[in-house]
């Protein structure tokens, strides 16, 4: 099974990987002045040199950093994220719990950029140089040198604050005591403008993509050949040009899981989403190292596995590239 | 046709689906406009790690915690009122204080309150294990208990009633006994799933979304609550906050998450309105904090020159945007029982600034400088990073070369607090009511490295060590407040720090919210008498 063969070779290569960014992760933490004691102590207003000693004696944060590292690697190692200073709760049922929301709100906006922006690339690429292509092409410019957070603003104050068509923020009505599809078309509700204002930025940039190389590729000779033959235009757009302009979309796929998760964090800040990305900010707030690593940690894992899927994804797309088993399986 | 049936379905659900919308986003409105009882949704901005008063007394704590868990004393406009104690009195020796607690209180699981609750309280939680209670109950030896409504607090040296009283309502949020004897305190569940006497029972937290407290059918003071539900929603982004008061969705912002700059646009917004009263008793003191490790520091004329470079009108004019008061020295003007506006004054002026700087015999260079500091803005809240702006800018008028280091709130604790990596700090220090609460600390000297809010800039002087000394037990109360007068002229005179402006926090609301701020601590407070009504 090359495909396995596939996973289980990326995951293997991976794991130095991830002692990288772990040790490198640890050890700019430990450069910066103070620790999760100190962020705590400031925030309750103080407390007494007795009471910051226990803290830290609780919590493992007396020892050498070599010694904490040590520590901290082992736990790993038994499959143990650690436990969490600043929310005072084992790190691992805190990123279980925070890993939803933003799965799917990158997931609907990763969905919308890809679909809605390769189907309006091949608008635009469709005849480069006309109105349609025109107009696209610096709408998208327009709305890809925007922030994130101005779009999400923007979108707030509009359709939120002056409308009141969707919820100003939050993931779900509060304590409505929903459940199943009621539930699922509440949290939809809620997301709709994070998805909206993450995925924007992203359509652009699909838009972007998919136009211009639909306009390398239409002077192409097999596009001439499939005009000889007789071909409807829409044929030739669909299947001809578009299919080959799709490949590097479907590369940047993959790419853009990493910057989402980035862009997630601003978006779920301005929309109150109890996600991923405010839960780093947090951790970087309170200067919870393990917390920070936990997620850094479950991110570089997301990031390995969209790369993953886009790699299998791509091997379906075109034969030729395959999955490194040669394309006589596929 | 099909393409046109198509067409007529896909116009009219989505017609549909639109009218659905408007009708639930109507829902939360009319449901509020019933009148009697109702949900309310408060804005709050941070998730502490853990909600028990009793251990972090903190506001941000208190914020949710002081409607379910109830202190011995609640901080009212007249003073310290009783509140699950039904009255107390001191010992002339003021070797102990003895409280009569009220009958017929009831946990939220059922079982009696007790005197047995209180003395576990303050000898397994307040004096061992809470941040401010560890220097207040120091002296506390034990808690009698000789009848179930009596607690007896006996002290080892003698105690001020005056400062015991003053701090009940900070210092004395009462536990269950039975939910915590014989646990690992600081690990027990109920630190998060709260269990108390108060108003309201602590029914769900959902980690990065809300907590939701419910009406107690069972409470004490009959008639109350007045609120069905209090919903504290987590809004950590300011702008998110303005926008859900604005849209309705939340209606009630406390501790000044809306930021002062957006207060004038809110105000005009119907339906909501900016209350400035209810904080008097958590008054802030933006404070300059000196590291007299420092050479030129140490001259009282260059401290005096620092203090006379800044303008203080213009500091609360254009930072705090009028929202404030200048302040005198270590104890603001709100203490009304302690504060005396006889004290060294350093009115604005430049030139004076300048005169000291010459007579300590640090002539400007040839580039204007006289010397070099480092300037150590805390991160906590936007006016002391904007007023470590203005103050690099004041110290450079007089030939001092300020460089701000920036640093988030652990790296700013541990180079002010543990490392002494500073000259100069701004500081938002919090006075607590009475000034042996968190103020007198801030000049007193001895305190151990680490302890944040502290003099930590090594600042020894013998004679106001012994005005703080003796005030801690001196026992008649015009004594104590005579001590502490005193105390602010020293602190004036000799300039351990200076303060600069006092300022508390403002609350958004909307107009539907009533009884709010109608004590000095409101926010922290039990909010049993709050109401809510079209």
């Amino acid at each position: 099974m090359p495909v396995l063969r596939l996973i289980s070779r990326r995951l293997l290569t991976s794991i130095p990987v991830l002692v990288i960014v772990i040790a490198g992760t640890f050890f700019l933490l430990n450069a910066a002045s103070g620790d999760a004691v100190d962020a705590y102590l400031g925030s309750i207003g103080g407390g007494s040199a007795t009471l910051a000693a226990e803290l830290r004696a609780q919590y493992g944060l007396d020892g050498s950093a070599w010694a904490r590292l040590g520590f901290y690697l082992g736990q790993l190692a038994q499959g143990d994220l650690g436990y969490s200073v600043a929310l005072n709760r084992p790190i691992g049922a805190v990123i279980w719990e925070r890993l939803p929301p933003t799965l799917w709100l990158m997931g609907s906006a990763v969905a919308l950029s890809f679909l809605l922006g390769s189907s309006l690339g091949i608008v635009a690429g469709r005849r480069p140089g006309s109105l349609a292509d025109r107009l696209l092409s610096t709408g998208s410019l327009a709305l890809y040198s925007v922030p994130s957070f101005w779009l999400g603003l923007v979108l707030s104050i509009l359709f939120a604050v002056k409308l009141r068509w969707f919820p100003v923020s939050g993931l779900e009505t509060i304590a409505s005591g929903k459940t199943g599809l009621a539930r699922a078309s509440d949290i939809g509700w809620h997301l709709a403008l994070p998805v909206a204002a993450l995925g924007m930025i992203y359509l652009a940039l699909f838009l972007r993509m998919m136009r211009a190389g639909m306009a390398e590729v239409w002077g192409e000779d097999y596009v001439l050949a499939a005009r000889a033959r007789g071909l409807s235009e829409r044929r030739i757009t669909l299947n001809h040009v578009a299919r080959n302009a799709l490949l590097p979309l479907i590369t940047m796929l993959g790419l853009q899981a990493a910057g989402m998760l980035g862009g997630s964090v601003v978006i779920e800040s301005v929309f109150a989403i109890p996600g991923f990305g405010r839960l780093a900010q947090e951790a970087v707030a309170g200067r919870d190292s393990a917390l920070l690593m936990g997620i850094i940690l479950t991110s570089a894992l997301l990031v390995i596995a969209a790369n993953l899927l886009v790699d299998l994804a791509y091997g379906l797309l075109d034969p030729r590239v395959g999955s490194g088993a040669g394309g006589r399986d596929a | 046709m099909s393409s046109l049936l198509t067409r007529r379905f896909f116009l009219g659900s989505s017609l549909g689906a639109t009218a659905a919308l408007l009708v639930s986003t109507a829902l939360p409105r009319m449901a509020m406009a019933a009148g009697a009882g109702g949900r309310l949704v408060v804005a709050n901005d941070s998730e502490p790690r853990q909600l028990n008063p009793a251990i972090a007394a903190s506001n941000g704590v208190f914020f949710i915690a002081s409607k379910v868990i109830e202190t011995l004393g609640q901080a009212t406009f007249e003073g310290v009122k009783p509140l699950l104690a039904a009255s107390w009195a001191g010992g002339e020796d003021g070797l102990s204080i003895t409280f009569r607690l009220r009958d017929g209180i009831k946990w939220h699981d059922g079982k009696p309150f007790t005197s047995e609750d209180v003395a576990f309280s303050a000898m397994e939680v307040w004096k061992p294990l809470q941040n401010i209670g560890r220097e207040l109950f120091a002296n506390l030896e034990k808690v009698e208990t000789p009848s179930p409504d009596t607690a007896v607090f006996r002290f080892s040296k003698p105690t001020p009633l005056q400062l015991i009283e003053n701090a009940l309502p900070v210092v004395s949020s009462v536990l269950p006994k039975h939910l915590y004897e014989g646990t690992d305190i600081a690990a027990n569940p109920a630190n998060s799933a709260l269990v108390g006497t108060g108003p309201f029972t602590f029914a769900e937290y959902k980690p990065g979304q809300y907590y939701l407290l419910k009406k107690n059918p069972d409470y004490w003071q009959k008639g109350q609550p007045l609120l069905d539900e209090i919903v504290f929603q987590v809004l950590p982004d300011r702008a998110a906050a303005a926008s859900s008061l604005e849209a309705g969705e939340v209606q009630l912002a406390c501790f000044s998450a809306v930021p002062l700059s957006d207060l004038d646009r809110i105000k005009s917004v119907d339906g909501l309105e900016v209350v400035t009263k209810g904080y008097e008793d958590l008054t802030y003191q933006l404070t300059v904090e000196i590291n007299h490790r420092t050479k030129e520091l140490q001259d009282l004329k260059v401290r005096q020159a620092i203090a006379f470079a800044i303008d203080r009108k213009f500091v609360l004019d254009t930072i705090f945007l009028g929202y404030g008061t200048i302040a005198t020295g270590p104890v603001p003007e709100s203490a009304k029982t302690f504060y005396t506006a006889d004290v060294t004054r350093y009115d604005f002026d430049t030139d004076k600034a300048n005169a000291l700087l010459d007579e300590a015999g640090y002539k400007k260079g040839a580039d204007g400088v006289r010397f070099k500091l480092r300037l150590l803005p805390a991160p906590y809240f936007n006016e002391t990073k904007q007023f470590g702006d203005y103050l690099r800018q004041a110290l450079s008028k007089i030939g001092i070369d300020a460089t701000i280091v920036s640093n988030d709130s652990a790296g700013h604790q541990k180079a002010v607090y543990t490392d002494h990596a500073f000259d100069l700090a701004i500081a938002p220090t919090v006075f607590r009511a009475d000034p042996a609460i968190s103020t007198t600390i801030l000049v007193r000297s001895g305190i151990p490295d680490g302890v944040p809010f502290s003099n930590q800039g090594g600042y020894k002087n013998a004679a106001l060590d012994q005005i703080i000394d003796e005030a801690l037990v001196t026992l008649d109360p015009a004594k104590r407040v005579a001590l502490y007068q005193d105390f602010q002229r020293k602190v004036t005179e000799d300039l351990p720090l200076i303060n600069v402006v006092d300022w508390t926090f403002t609350s958004v609301a909307s107009t539907a919210v009533k009884n709010i701020a109608n004590t000095p601590r409101w926010a922290v407070s039990s909010w049993a008498d709050t109401e809510l009504d079209g």
